[in-house]
């Protein structure tokens, strides 16, 4: 197994052990701090330690029961769905006219919606906290879920544009030969086309916004704080092991998200 | 034969799927050898092997008397030329073509004057400085010669090099190669799908099929006799019809004798007369009988088409079969050409007979 | 773009065929009407109004004070911390990064889609978490002391977190996949007969890597680079967590100017600054493409 070419200029597998064993170790730095939380979670004591002495489920029961977390958790998940559910028909509408134009208008445009991604969030949260203050819109839920919308739209923009590029125009263009005007081209033959770059721009958007820290931490706290804001106050103040708890339903749901995002992938084939 | 390379017994087996079986070919010195095949014969593999990055199941292959498949790749010394030049697309033409010799250590002034040598045989010379992506497909395709033959290789391997120019380049630079290899005397292994390609350009044409080689010949022995029915197929355009070869080396073609050439007769049993458009004569049936060295295949002429430089005259065979016959545009041939349903014969001579055993 | 389908109306009315397409290019505009409103409203006027704030002083007035005052050693300190960090965050990241990415693009779908989710998981994991994860595992009774310890490599728990140690940790953390994945993307697209070519010609295969593989594999170095030296530049959530206060960073003094000391002066200038600077070096990574293009890439 060793002996077996590694490339096709035929350096075997055992003249590189240093760089799989290198590249395994920097794996191991990148998941081993995501998934160790998990144990971490389930220990009974009142201190995180690993591996825990007892096991108990006492923190997750103390995260489900806290009427505070809930509220938090409620509120993160509305503004996360009001969020994608605007950005991802703006996104893709945006993405759509922005492959059909010309070039020399588009890449003007483009950057536009690029910006969200350019400029630094702390800027865009205290320039936000300042208009809101003026608007009465900061602590309210329609607050929280435009902003999140401006900054998940690129994600949505780039995720479908280049579903877009792989798609082939020319089943458009039959479409419309055959009598299909534009409109009705683009959401009988495009869109299911492309359906699993809008799913995964979708997906993108939503845990963009679910796990947005810095503007939250300005414009949301009290009864309207999301999940993300209660946690930092809770990290920056105790190191309590209810936070390990939250983490954790936050990483499995990362995974659940990653298994999804494959599932699309793989429902539309030759798609990027 | 004093072989330059000897390829002994090379296997290479993918899983369940054998590449190459047991191959064996000898090349002499200097010689220009194409392998010809069909995709996925396995002409490509064994050019892999050759140059190293495929390692065979088994075999050898000696160079010179040396054993070649224990050296890595780069320390073959062989030319190569990519199907698709594999230009180093941040090295410009002159960076390119030297980076062998500055692998190899030569001294500046020396390689300058090695570059400026190989971009004139390849006739590139004012393109040294240019940078790679501003060359066309026949320009890239030269330096990339350019670049297999500076360091003077024992031996030059092609892969399909000619494939992505477009015919006319594609033909001038057949002849080009040639003469590029009179010049330089350097063994080399051509590889190509195309017959044509390759009994223009070979000292000898190695042809290849499901990884075995059937057949290896000059490209007017391996056209005019193929040996099996596969190689006559491949090379030209051929028609089958069935023979029966009597114990008493005696053939028979839709029930009448037929002459073969002078040669060894075949085995009793069925065969395959291999019959090449080009070889067939036409004439009407009423006509007076000719030559008794000419065998008369009576048909139906059903049409003609009009190719440019000859005429293609279809025709249906007592057995339903459709056969083609070339008929080149002269004006003498006008006579020749049969009108929809005439009664023909086609005379085929006894030297031009082609008899190929059952399926390969 | 014209579209075939709306040239397929009556020639020789040029007119009519010229209308035509303006409509067409129009109604395309206007799909992107929607979303452009919402980064008008919500990302170009909040920006605009903090770079107008930045220009009012404390009396009301028009001046240049607070740009002035980012001369004072306190923001001085701030800026140099801040491009310290980020200078070896993203040193780290090539280093880290660079073999991964290699790995990954070398080899075969299964392996390499096995091997990425190791890149994508954290990458998907939010950075909160992440940042949290190391804080517990960097602290005095965390993981790393009771390893290091029990190794016998030190007798007593060292302090990794709350300070500048520990953020860069942090940071290298969130920010690899941002190298990892560009650069993959880029190596990915490295014709292997390159280098196989680089072998036919005599290259050993170090030789290969450096003459042919890593020149190659340079666009995708410099995206990854200019990437995540921006994105730790404007960096706040793991320095203001595992930082302890200690390591001062641009996006922190933004912070504290506005929660703690309602300073918008300081904040809006720090705030435009960071913002000229992040644009400034993208400007940069787009002259240099366009120059590589023309170059040929020498």
């Amino acid at each position: 197994m060793l002996m077996r070419a590694a490339t096709s200029t035929q350096i075997r597998h055992y003249q590189r052990l240093w760089l799989y064993a290198l590249c395994a170790m920097i794996f191991g730095f990148l998941v081993i701090p995501c998934v160790m939380i998990i144990p971490m979670s389930l220990s009974a004591s009142n201190y995180l330690e690993f591996p825990p002495r007892a096991w108990s489920l006492r923190w997750y029961e103390a995260f489900f029961g806290s009427p505070e977390w809930m509220d938090s958790l409620w509120v993160s998940l509305k503004v996360a769905t009001l969020a994608t559910l605007i950005a991802t028909p703006l996104g893709t509408a945006a993405a759509y006219g922005l492959s059909r134009l010309q070039p020399a208008v588009a890449q003007w445009l483009r950057l536009t919606f690029l910006l969200p991604m350019i400029v630094p969030n702390i800027l865009v949260a205290i320039g936000v906290f300042f208009v809101f203050a003026k608007l009465g819109l900061n602590n309210t839920i329609i607050g929280l879920a435009l902003v999140d919308t401006m900054l998940v739209l690129p994600f949505v923009l780039v995720t479908v544009t280049s579903g877009l590029q792989s798609f082939d125009v020319n089943l458009e263009l039959a479409a419309r030969s055959l009598g299909a005007s534009r409109f009705q081209a683009v959401m009988t033959v495009t869109l299911p086309q492309i359906r699993g770059s809008l799913m995964a721009g979708g997906l993108f958007a939503f845990v963009t916004a679910f796990d947005e820290v810095v503007i939250a931490l300005f414009i949301s706290s009290g009864g309207s704080s999301t999940l993300t804001r209660r946690m930092f106050s809770n990290i920056r103040d105790q190191v309590d092991p209810l936070v390990a708890a939250v983490s954790s339903v936050l990483i499995l749901t990362s995974i659940v998200v990653l298994i999804g995002m494959q599932v699309f992938k793989r429902r539309a084939p030759g798609e990027s | 034969m004093n072989a330059h390379i000897s390829i002994r017994s090379v296997h290479k087996t993918y899983g369940s799927f054998d590449a190459l079986k047991q191959i064996s070919l000898d090349i002499a010195a200097g010689e220009f050898i194409t392998l010809l095949g069909p995709s996925g014969s396995g002409k490509t593999t064994l050019l892999q092997v050759l140059a190293g990055f495929v390692s065979p199941s088994s075999g050898s292959i000696l160079v010179g008397g040396e054993e070649l498949l224990t050296k890595p790749p780069h320390k073959r010394n062989i030319g190569m030329v990519f199907q698709n030049y594999a230009l180093f697309p941040h090295m410009n033409v002159f960076e390119n073509v030297a980076y062998p010799l500055k692998l190899r250590r030569v001294a500046k002034a020396e390689v300058e004057r090695r570059v400026r040598g190989a971009l004139d045989m390849v006739q590139l010379s004012q393109f040294i400085d240019r940078s790679v992506d501003r060359l066309s497909g026949g320009q890239r395709q030269r330096v990339a010669l350019a670049r297999a033959i500076v360091f003077e290789p024992q031996i030059l391997l092609m892969d399909e090099s000619l494939s992505a120019l477009d015919k006319k380049l594609r033909e001038q630079m057949q002849i080009e190669l040639r003469h590029l290899h009179e010049r330089l005397g350097t063994t080399t292994v051509f590889v190509t799908h195309d017959q044509r390609e390759a009994l223009t350009m070979s000292d000898r044409v190695a042809l290849i099929n499901k990884g075995a080689i059937i057949q290896v010949d000059r490209p007017r022995e391996i056209y005019e006799n193929p040996r099996t029915r596969f190689a006559a197929d491949f090379i030209g355009e051929t028609t089958f019809l069935p023979v029966e070869v009597a114990a008493d080396g005696g053939a028979l073609l839709y029930g009448e004798p037929l002459r073969l050439a002078d040669r060894a007769p075949p085995a009793a049993g069925r065969h395959w007369l291999a019959l090449r458009p080009e070889k067939i004569l036409i004439r009407p049936a009423d006509g007076a009988p000719s030559d008794p060295q000419i065998n008369a295949i009576p048909a139906t002429a059903r049409e003609t088409i009009f190719q440019g430089d000859s005429l293609l005259v279809i025709a249906d065979l007592p057995d339903g079969q459709t056969i083609a016959v070339r008929v080149v545009a002269q004006e003498r041939n006008r006579s020749l050409v049969p009108a929809p349903g005439q009664s023909i014969v086609l005379g085929v001579h006894a030297n031009d007979t082609v008899v190929v055993a059952g399926d390969e | 773009m014209s579209d075939a389908v709306t040239a397929a109306a009556p020639a020789g009315d040029t007119g009519l065929l010229a209308r035509a397409e303006r409509r067409e290019t129009i109604g395309l505009a206007l799909l992107t009407v929607p979303g452009f409103v919402v980064v008008a409203l919500l990302l170009l006027v909040p920006v605009g109004w903090l770079f107008a704030l930045s220009f009012v002083d404390k009396s009301g007035a028009l001046s240049f004070e607070n740009y002035l005052r980012m001369t004072e050693s306190v923001y001085v300190i701030t800026f140099v911390t801040t491009f310290q960090i980020s200078a070896i965050v993203t040193i780290g990241t090539i280093l880290l990064g660079y073999p991964v990415a290699y790995l990954l693009s070398q080899l075969n779908a299964r392996a390499a889609a096995i091997c990425m989710i190791f890149v994508i998981l954290p990458f998907w994991t939010s950075v909160l978490v992440r940042t949290y994860a190391w804080l517990v595992l960097l602290q005095r009774r965390g993981l790393v002391n009771s390893w290091l310890v029990g190794m016998g490599v030190i007798s007593e728990p060292i302090p990794l977190v709350n300070n500048f140690l520990g953020t860069v940790i942090g940071m290298l953390h969130v920010l690899l996949p941002f190298m990892i994945l560009p650069l993959y993307s880029s190596m990915k697209a490295i014709d292997p007969a390159y280098v196989k070519a680089a072998a036919n010609c005599g290259a050993s295969p170090l030789r290969a890597f450096w003459d042919v593989f890593f020149p190659l594999s340079r666009p995708g170095l410099f995206a990854g680079t200019v990437l995540v030296f921006i994105l730790c530049l404007g960096f706040y959530l793991t320095p203001a967590l595992l930082g302890g206060g200690r390591v001062s960073m641009w996006s922190m003094q933004i912070a504290t100017n506005v929660s703690t000391y309602s300073n918008w002066g300081a904040a809006s200038a720090l705030g435009v600054l960071l913002l000229v600077v992040t644009i400034v070096i993208l400007a940069l990574l787009n002259r240099v493409f366009r120059v590589d293009k023309l170059y040929g890439g020498r």
